[in-house]
């Protein structure tokens, strides 16, 4: 009953190999990562009359909340041109970690469905829901460049860091998507662990502060090693208004961006790394 | 096969385990207490060494008992499962029906789930849109294009799901049990379909337990135990032989030994010692195909002389009903004397009349007279599966000669409306 003395000679067509986390197919996890971040989005506001709006509403609440806090009781960026708007990107920013990490951390058990029935690029799986945060994230910058140019922003030519700002945003969010992802398959605490992890990232990045409170040298630069702060702050920077410090100003000269940099591109090669070791067991470990 | 057909499908000597966690290590804090503890896990061979080529247009069957490892070796296939070694080829698009709908979701409209279906299915998104229309015609469904699938009958979902599957355009199908689901109409349509893919060329493998799809569908099929291939070849055959498989193992345990002792009669002054069924060539056997010549054959031996016993058999149905008694009572009342120690042996032949089902023989010896006073009677000795395609609601299946003689009309044909 050998096939092998029979077909020997022949060749035996494509090969059949095991699920992956590309597949060897850039195309179909492209489709697939749409298909599902696109289904995702319509079934948040299915229904919901106002839907547009409620997508913006949490981070605009939030924001309502911190600005009135730190205008009005604890008053931390009076000297800051565009505080509001520099804390509303900031929230953004922030909001788009948090989301495309936190769901993606139980996204490959809850897709179990269709893990365990299809042969498909498991990649797709976080991919999906770092894309379903983005549009949020698209929609939401809307609303941050409304602000700035009602608060007398103007265009600058420094926006072209935008698509780079925004591109290791991603990347740093996609590497964390598929690392966390991977480890909830073996280990369920890896979601507490993360919930906690996000606050640190949370009140450890210039979100509701101006990176300039900080007077310690030292302290500031250890800060600024966080990269997702000096993204913040980069952005800040570049797209609202010059007067906040560049990331490379806050972190003490420009060499040093090396570890925020580097972090980033750390945390993408582990993540994608493990993700392509574990995928191929991901559907009868589940 | 030719030398320049190159196979659909070829598998080689394929083997798939599975860590079974004793004591799964789960949390990073378990991890972190104790790092040297050695999670306990032993292995499950599910797929053991399996090889076969499905040659281009060729229907073929996998079957097997549950837990035979069939749809894992269909996983594997797909794509779903990593093997743990040996190797696959596949020479064509291949699409995978473990289950209909995949990512059906139930909150949007059936033209949505169409599209999410299709895709993930392996067509691109545009290739999807384009057959849209032509699945949901297939499903006779167009009138529902925009309800919700929430909103949808059982049956409706079914169509739905099999119409997306018969329209993403794959050269191999790996099909597994979605027959099992929708009513007799239903069933009757993808069986429709079958037939329609099968004269397409289309190559398909089906994994099943539905030995009557496999019988009418398949040029071949391989039968699956514990991981292990037990045979390959035609499908009526392999049939018979998971017949057997499925049937033979509940006679071997020592329950069933110790009841069938506790239904022992007689006095004992003679004991049967063992029964069989035979088929035409003498074979012993314990399924037989519908209609085929058969004996019922016992070997007994007398400890004490005996004047005139009666020897014979009844058989019954899974139903208790009793569809033949014969005994040596046809060959006139007085059969002689039989000595201490004498062995005989009984043979009954007869037509296997009898429709698909399991059937137990219960031997008998008797005194002379009634027949009802035993010397050994064994309830339900042996048992006998009648394997056959045949669908009767009748105990047998006799065969019949139909004939039907039409009378020709007066009026001409072309008067007859329609």
């Amino acid at each position: 009953m050998s096939a092998t003395d029979a077909t020997r000679s022949q060749p035996l067509g494509r090969p059949i190999r095991g699920p992956s986390a590309v597949g060897g197919d850039w195309r179909r996890l492209l489709h697939l990562t749409r298909l599902l971040a696109v289904t995702d989005f319509k079934l948040r506001f299915f229904g919901s009359v106002l839907g547009y709006v409620w997508q913006v509403m949490h981070p605009l609440l939030l924001f309502g909340v911190l600005y009135v806090v730190f205008t009005e009781v604890v008053p931390l960026g009076e000297d800051v041109r565009f505080y509001p708007v520099a804390l509303l990107s900031g929230l953004v920013m922030f909001v788009f970690l948090s989301e495309s990490t936190s769901q993606s951390v139980q996204s490959l058990v809850e897709r179990e469905p269709i893990v365990r029935k299809i042969q498909f690029p498991r990649l797709a799986v976080p991919l999906s829901i770092v894309l379903t945060a983005l549009f949020r994230m698209g929609l939401n910058l809307l609303v941050v460049f409304a602000f700035l140019f009602a608060s007398g922003g103007q265009v600058m030519l420094s926006w072209l860091e935008l698509p780079l700002i925004l591109g290791l945003l991603i990347v740093l969010a996609a590497g964390l998507a598929a690392l966390l992802s991977a480890l909830f398959v073996h280990f369920r605490d890896v979601k507490p662990i993360w919930d906690v992890l996000l606050q640190v990232i949370f009140y450890a990045s210039p979100i509701f502060y101006p990176i300039t409170i900080v007077t310690n040298d030292q302290l500031r630069a250890i800060l600024m090693c966080n990269p997702f702060a000096a993204l913040i702050q980069q952005f800040r920077h570049a797209v609202i208004d010059p007067s906040h410090p560049s990331a490379a100003e806050a972190i003490g000269g420009a060499p040093r961006l090396i570890i925020p940099l580097g972090l980033i591109v750390l945390i993408a090669v582990v993540g994608f790394t493990y993700f392509d070791r574990k995928a191929p067991r991901i559907a009868e470990e589940l | 096969m030719t030398d320049a057909e190159i196979p659909a499908i070829v598998v080689d000597d394929v083997v798939k385990r599975f860590q079974v966690p004793g004591e799964r290590v789960m949390t990073l804090k378990e991890r972190a207490l104790h790092p040297l503890r050695k999670t306990s896990r032993h292995e499950l061979t599910a797929v053991d060494h399996v090889s076969f080529s499905v040659t281009p247009g060729e229907f073929f069957g996998v079957v097997g008992r549950n837990g035979s490892g069939k749809s894992t070796l269909l996983k594997c296939l797909a794509g779903i499962y990593a093997v743990d070694g040996g190797r696959m080829f596949a020479n064509g698009r291949m699409s995978t029906f473990i289950e209909l709908g995949v990512g059906f979701n139930m909150e949007l409209p059936a033209r949505e789930n169409v599209i999410i279906n299709a895709t993930m299915l392996g067509l691109s998104p545009r290739r999807a849109r384009e057959r849209l229309d032509a699945v949901l015609e297939f499903a006779e469904l167009e009138e529902f294009a925009d309800l919700r699938l929430k909103n949808y009958s059982s049956g409706m979902l079914v169509r739905l799901a099999f119409a997306v599957m018969i329209q993403v355009d794959a050269d191999i199908l790996l099909i597994d049990e979605v027959l099992a689901v929708g009513d007799a109409a239903f069933q009757q349509k993808c069986y429709d379909e079958f037939a329609r893919l099968r004269q397409e060329g289309r190559t398909v493998i089906l994994v099943t337990h539905d030995m009557a799809a496999v019988e009418r569908f398949c040029d071949r099929a391989l039968l699956l135990e514990h991981g292990r291939p037990v045979m390959l070849g035609d499908p009526h055959e392999v049939g018979l032989r998971y017949m057997e498989l499925n049937f033979a193992r509940e006679g071997d345990d020592a329950e069933q030994e110790a009841r069938r002792e506790s239904d022992r009669f007689g006095d004992g002054r003679a004991e049967i010692l063992e029964a069989w069924f035979e088929d035409a060539d003498g074979e012993r056997v314990a399924a037989l195909p519908s209609r085929a010549r058969c004996s019922f054959v016992a070997r007994a031996r007398f400890s004490e002389d005996v004047q005139d016993p009666i020897l014979g058999f009844a058989l019954q149905n899974a139903d208790q009903q009793t569809v033949l008694a014969a005994s040596t009572l046809s060959l006139g009342p007085e059969l002689g004397s039989f000595r201490a120690g004498e062995e005989v042996t009984l043979r009954i032949a007869f037509d296997n009349v009898f429709r698909p089902d399991r059937y137990f023989a219960t031997p008998a010896i008797a005194h002379a007279g009634t027949g009802f006073a035993w010397i050994d009677r064994r309830e339900r000795l042996v048992d006998l599966v009648v394997t056959g395609s045949s669908r009767t609601d009748a105990i047998i299946d006799l065969p019949c000669d139909v004939t039907i003689a039409r009378e020709a009309l007066d009026r001409p044909p072309s008067e007859v409306p329609g």
